[in-house]
């Protein structure tokens, strides 16, 4: 079991949730409410890297975040860091490839608040902001829990992407699924074993977890103002 | 917030997205209903008074409070306009408790009384012993008092009821048209009320504009609209059937009386505008209007606007039957729902020739 890999990765899908939640309530609650031209054009874009190949979208990355990019030398000036092959670079490459898995379910969450809810809020006298606070939120917090949970798997199982633009560097780069790829190709099919087995338990128990509460949630929430 | 009560007067005129043309005001204390067919721009009137939509140009005054004017650039957010708003589906706030809900819309009030300004009107909506329950563990009807009361403990400038009724039982309805009707007679400020039921609006509001396809067809008091429907369009939106061609014979000036040739029948209708003889109209008789005689009972019916009908069908309809004639001499059937009682009591059957008799008063001339 290789634990540094195992604490990356959890250190990775926790600042990549940190980041990507925020930016996800506020791009699904546009997406939710808003009309504008191009609107089917932006949820398409956010969708593709559902379709793309994982490898396909670290190659993107690769070449817009390395030493040859405007941003990757941008960011090297201003910070002497490189992006690829370094932990900020797997957070930006996360949050990227996240991204349909945080706005979706935080846009439906969004699309099912009654306007007569968001209306009678409006003539209650709330502002947009106790409006969102108190309303809103409390509201598609299912979603939004959703949200945490498929992003921060997600994040934890990745390989194609993180592999494409961080290497294999222990302690910077070196994920979980890394480290099981390494031990498959090391023989040491108990290492392996071991972590796939605690990722395979984590899956299910998020997983579990989320139905549950949502359940909780979406059941007191209810059909209540329908 | 807001003071003084004042009046509400509504102009309003757009072309899309959905066409709109509406003027009619509401004084203090006064309500009003918005009557009119589904899709027919009733919530969008009513959503604009509000302030959540706005339309492509028109004015909304409140007293001397300019709410919005489509000339001065002036647009009011609901906030600013203090409005108490029920929405058909009442809006409440699914994770908030009853009071919680109530007390959210009292952020004009100090925070350490809007606990007990809350109670307060829960208990006068009839909802005390349920302020900590969730909307989900609520009834329809008591899910519809809390928005009532949240609407009201805002101590709105105007109220704004949208299908209030619609999504309750008919029983719970009913009470909560004794409840509505009680609490009206308390308020003092413009209540406006969008309801397709005309029976509603007849039931409750003092006036009523009545609306079809985004223009107002007619506004008046419910009795006046109902028994005086100023053209075809309105009396069938007012669900009025029994809508006739006839030829002007002779109008006395004297007594207002106006006769009518009504296929071999003669008929005369009290209170019609000056028309020429000769002239074709069309007219209108309203359920009350009709009246039912039995001459196998041994009725004689005395009064004028006698009609011979052929009894085609009886439909009873609960504690109604409706009834369909054949009127003799005009290839036309008149509809009549009578009560069950006076039914059986008249002994009228279907295949029955008997005699109706129409209301002078009640016989409405429409415009063309």
């Amino acid at each position: 079991m290789d634990w540094q890999a195992m604490w990356l990765s959890v250190k990775l899908s926790s600042v990549t949730v940190l980041l990507l939640i925020p930016l996800a309530l506020i791009v699904g609650r546009a997406l939710a409410y808003r009309q504008f031209k191009g609107k089917s054009w932006v949820e398409a874009l956010i969708m593709v890297p559902l379709v793309l190949p994982p490898t396909v979208v670290g190659y993107y990355l690769l070449v817009g975040m390395g030493n040859q990019s405007w941003l990757g030398q941008w960011v090297e000036q201003l910070t002497g860091q490189q992006l690829v092959f370094h932990f900020s670079g797997l957070v930006i490459a996360s949050i990227l490839v996240n991204i349909p898995f945080a706005v979706q379910p935080i846009q439906r969450a969004f699309e099912t608040i009654p306007k007569d809810v968001r209306d009678a809020a409006a003539c209650c006298g709330m502002s947009r902001f106790t409006l969102f606070f108190k309303v809103e939120l409390p509201m598609v917090w299912p979603g939004v829990l959703t949200a945490l949970v498929l992003c921060f798997s997600h994040v934890l199982g990745e390989f194609g992407v993180v592999l494409m633009l961080g290497g294999n560097i222990a302690g910077e780069t070196k994920t979980i699924s890394i480290a099981i790829y390494d031990s498959v190709q090391a023989f040491d099919f108990d290492g392996a074993g071991t972590m796939s087995l605690v990722l395979l338990l984590f899956a299910i128990s998020a997983l579990a977890l989320t139905t549950s509460l949502s359940r909780r949630l979406g059941g007191h929430l209810g059909h209540s103002s329908r | 917030m807001v003071t003084q009560v004042a009046d509400l007067k509504c102009d309003f005129s757009q072309l899309s997205p959905i066409p709109l043309e509406a003027h009619f005001h509401c004084k203090a204390g006064e309500m009003l209903a918005v009557v009119g067919p589904s899709g027919g721009g009733k919530t969008t009137l009513l959503r604009m008074i509000a302030g959540l939509s706005r339309p492509q140009s028109g004015k909304v005054t409140y007293g001397d409070h300019v709410w919005f004017d489509s000339q001065q650039k002036i647009h009011q957010t609901p906030q600013q306009r203090h409005i108490g708003y029920v929405p058909q589906h009442f809006g409440l706030f699914p994770h908030l408790t009853a009071m919680q809900n109530v007390m959210a819309g009292l952020d004009h009030v100090p925070k350490s009384q809007r606990k007990q300004r809350a109670l307060a009107w829960l208990e006068r909506v009839n909802l005390d012993g349920l302020p900590d329950r969730l909307p989900a563990h609520l009834s329809g009807g008591q899910r519809q008092r809390v928005a009532l009361a949240r609407a009201l403990a805002r101590e709105p400038s105007v109220l704004l009821l949208d299908e209030p009724f619609s999504a309750v039982d008919r029983e719970t309805r009913e009470r909560l048209y004794i409840e509505l009707a009680r609490l009206k007679s308390q308020l003092a400020i413009p209540v406006i009320m969008v309801t397709h039921d005309i029976h509603e609006a007849q039931l409750l509001a003092d006036r009523m504009i009545l609306i079809s396809q985004g223009q107002m067809l007619q506004q008046g008091r419910p009795f006046e609209v109902m028994s005086h429907p100023r053209n075809e369009a309105v009396a069938r939106q007012m669900g009025l059937r029994n809508i006739f061609d006839a030829t002007v014979v002779s109008q006395e000036e004297g007594r207002e009386m106006t006769w009518l040739t009504f296929g071999h029948n003669q008929i005369a209708t009290e209170n019609a505008p000056k028309m020429s003889v000769g002239q074709q109209i069309r007219w209108v008789i309203p359920n009350q209007g009709i009246r039912f005689n039995a001459i196998t009972s041994g009725r004689l019916c005395k009064s004028i606007n006698k009609l011979d009908v052929e009894i085609e069908s009886l439909l009873v309809m609960g504690e109604m039957v409706r009834v369909i004639a054949r009127i003799a001499g005009v290839e036309q059937v008149i509809n009549a729902d009578i009560p069950l009682h006076l039914c059986h009591k008249l002994a009228l059957q279907q295949g029955q020739k008997t005699t109706l008799a129409l209301k002078s008063d009640q016989i409405h001339i429409l415009q063309a």
